[in-house]
């Protein structure tokens, strides 16, 4: 489904990923570890089409279709979803009204009608209950004012709500407890089926206790340096990324 | 695919013509340019008005000749040349006594470009229309409902004929002939506007609407609207303005007088569009109003305004809370793009005991343009226990462009509470990235960020008025991310 090659991209004159090759299936989680400033969140920016980073070589296709051309709301009518590290705030605009604006903007551009208010309450419904969220919390300003575990909720929320093709989940676990953690990875993993695939970008291997990945990447300085199964994040646990460092 | 940028948008907003920038061809009745107490004499003889009517506007012109234009608002522009203007023009062939049914076709046309057509009228079951096109009303509607419950709604100038007891009793109590510049020579030379009375307790059942527009080259427009809400009564009152698009500048001085008796309620709602010149700064409207409202006891007025157009706004609904207990509320959005210039804002005077005050002034900066918010909140010695809350919060996009906040307080009595709270933030390039990331495209993303800003504001405005104005801010801040 995923399959970024030879990715280059800087952002202003400095070159941040030196040639990423990744590969994913429909239906896998891939995890993607690393220390702080190997390019993990510029990997996800890149994906999504963030336009403050530069592609200077390499390409990433989607189903076969090179993204390069496209906006980031193309690649996201196209089913790209990016799990914000740091969401930002939207004084002013609930999420209700946020989701049903993303989710009306993705039908129009997929030419589709408009969903129905009454299925749109239904699916806000439903998908609230899956994230343990009140529905209080869904007519409050975007992001204004919430925990950093709400914020993560959230992000989980309108993922549930947009059901993409792709999720990139960036750093998802920092900032929540160990109970929004549980509720967090649950959602995930119900909304996981054979169709989607699931990038789970983290420091820690706390969270891919409760999303088991197929397989794990470590990112050092820019490159994939080590790939293999969940076992990798183990045994990235209990050496530390210094034995990462140390052999590069 | 290629790629469309912001660039991209900013051609296509520029190239975008003012969506209602047209012209209608109604043979029109136009006074030679000028002004003389020879023309102000004739605009009240065409008018067929009284001699005392006669007799005001002189007193004002007197005056207006004595005075000299404002040059304290921030914002600059070229004065216009008063003796360029013709200060009359009226469609022709104007019969008291038609009916929707015979209005000139052509003016049925104009109707429906602006999404107001008359058929659209009629079925507007809630809204009574008092439309005035080139300063004389053409078109009065749902008059005979409002007639049983004694409400009076109709063009001015007919109720300088038929009720001059009451519009000699208050016109120019609030805002008087010598207010200042432009009051005065709206005094002189008005032509038409409306006029509203809502009788002892009596609630007006619809919303009073009048749509206003500059329709002839060259003219002014010099609208008088005086609405008086008697002992206990409630009118809400909606005004909405559109202008074709002109090269030369038109001059708009409009004075709105509301007087709210004993527990009367008035909530007066403006969406203003007006022509904001093009791209250049080139043309466009200068908006020079006075308005201001009078409460006595326990009354209360609303001022709420969505102003997106015009080149030059200057512009203070005010309220004098004159009667203990009275209550005084100014909600404001303001818009500027690429050359436009606003100041804005509100005076709350407060004179009563108990009198309380709100003002929530949004200000939403693009381009190179500037935008003020200019207001005054005045306690006098005897308002006790006076109250004030003011918000006033700007919005910056891109780097080219300017938000001004002046609030002036004087405050004459310990036991007055004032509060003021003041925000400036600018619309983020993550802001625009998260809403892009979800399938959200940066036009929409920017009406999305902008609808929120302004959503304490919107909320007061009465339904319709509220869809309208979202579109309205849309429309004007298309492409201006930077």
């Amino acid at each position: 489904m995923l399959s970024i090659k030879n990715l280059h991209a800087s952002i202003g004159d400095k070159e941040i990923l030196k040639g990423i090759n990744i590969e994913v299936k429909a239906g896998e989680v891939h995890a993607i570890m690393g220390p702080n400033g190997s390019g993990k969140s510029t990997l996800s920016a890149v994906i999504a089409g963030n336009e403050n980073y530069e592609v200077t070589d390499g390409e990433v296709f989607l189903d076969g279709e090179d993204l390069a051309d496209l906006a980031p709301e193309e690649r996201a009518h196209k089913g790209v979803f990016l799990s914000f590290q740091y969401p930002v705030e939207i004084p002013g605009v609930s999420v209700t009204n946020f989701m049903k604006t993303a989710i009306n903007e993705s039908r129009k551009a997929n030419g589709q009608e408009e969903m129905p208010a009454n299925e749109m309450l239904k699916v806000i419904r439903e998908k609230s209950e899956l994230l343990e969220i009140d529905r209080k919390f869904l007519s409050r300003s975007l992001n204004e004012g919430f925990s950093g575990g709400e914020k993560k909720r959230n992000e989980i929320f309108q993922m549930a709500m947009l059901e993409p093709k792709l999720a990139i989940l960036d750093e998802t676990d920092s900032g929540l407890d160990i109970d929004a953690l549980r509720i967090v990875a649950n959602g995930v993993n119900k909304l996981k089926s054979e169709k989607n695939a699931i990038i789970v970008i983290t420091h820690y291997q706390r969270l891919l206790d409760y999303i088991v990945p197929d397989f794990v990447h470590v990112l050092y300085n820019g490159r994939i340096v080590k790939s293999g199964g969940k076992e990798l994040a183990y045994e990235l646990e209990e050496k530390g990324y210094d034995w990462i460092k140390a052999e590069n | 695919m290629s790629k469309y940028t912001e660039d991209d948008l900013k051609i296509e907003l520029e190239t975008k013509e003012y969506e209602y920038g047209f012209y209608t061809n109604i043979e029109s009745e136009t006074f030679p340019i000028g002004l003389n107490e020879e023309i102000v004499r004739a605009i009240s003889l065409k008018k067929e008005e009284p001699e005392w009517m006669t007799e005001w506007r002189i007193d004002a012109f007197r005056a207006w000749k004595e005075m000299i234009e404002p040059e304290w608002a921030n914002v600059r522009y070229e004065k216009p040349d008063f003796q360029a203007i013709s200060y009359y023009s009226a469609p022709k062939q104007v019969d008291p006594n038609k009916t929707l049914d015979d209005v000139d076709p052509e003016l049925l046309e104009m109707y429906k470009k602006l999404g107001i057509s008359v058929d659209e009228q009629k079925m507007m079951n809630n809204v009574a229309m008092d439309i005035v096109v080139d300063s004389v009303s053409v078109a009065t509607t749902f008059k005979k409902t409002l007639g049983e419950k004694g409400i009076i709604f109709c063009p001015i100038s007919e109720a300088i004929k038929e009720h001059p007891e009451l519009v000699k009793k208050y016109l120019g109590t609030v805002v008087p002939q010598k207010d200042n510049f432009y009051a005065a020579l709206n005094s002189a030379v008005f032509s038409d506007g409306s006029f509203c009375y809502i009788p002892k307790g009596v609630r007006c059942p619809m919303e009073l609407s009048t749509y206003f527009r500059i329709n002839q080259a060259g003219t002014g427009q010099f609208e008088r609207t005086l609405v008086i809400a008697d002992e206990g009564s409630y009118v809400s009152y909606l005004e909405g303005c559109t202008a074709p698009s002109r090269d030369e500048n038109q001059l708009h001085a409009a004075v709105v007088e509301l007087i709210a008796l004993d527990d009367a309620e008035i909530k007066y709602s403006t969406v203003q569009n007006w022509f904001p010149g093009n791209k250049e700064g080139k043309g466009g409207v200068y908006n020079f109003v006075t308005k201001r409202g009078l409460c006595e006891t326990n009354a209360k007025i609303s001022w709420t305004q969505v102003e997106t157009g015009s080149a030059v706004t200057w512009k203070y609904p005010s309220c004098v809370l004159k009667g203990d207990n009275s209550v005084g509320e100014f909600y404001s959005i303001a818009v500027t793009n690429n050359y436009q210039q606003a100041d804005t804002g509100t005076k709350m005077i407060h004179l009563g005991k108990n009198t309380k005050s709100t003002i929530i002034s949004k200000g939403i900066s693009a381009g190179k343009s500037q935008n003020s918010y200019r207001g005054l909140v005045q306690i006098s010695p005897r308002a006790e226990n006076a109250r004030n809350f003011s918000q006033c919060d700007s919005l910056l996009m891109g780097n080219n462009c300017g938000a001004h906040t002046f609030p002036y307080i004087e405050s004459k009595n310990p036991s007055a509470k004032i509060e003021h709270e003041a925000t400036t933030s600018k619309i983020g390039e993550d802001q625009v990235f998260y809403c892009n990331q979800r399938g959200i495209p940066t036009e929409k993303a920017i009406a999305l960020i902008v609808n929120g800003f302004s959503k304490d504001v919107l909320n007061k405005l009465p339904m319709e008025f509220a869809v309208e104005a979202q579109k309205l801010l849309e429309i004007s801040l298309e492409g201006s991310v930077g």
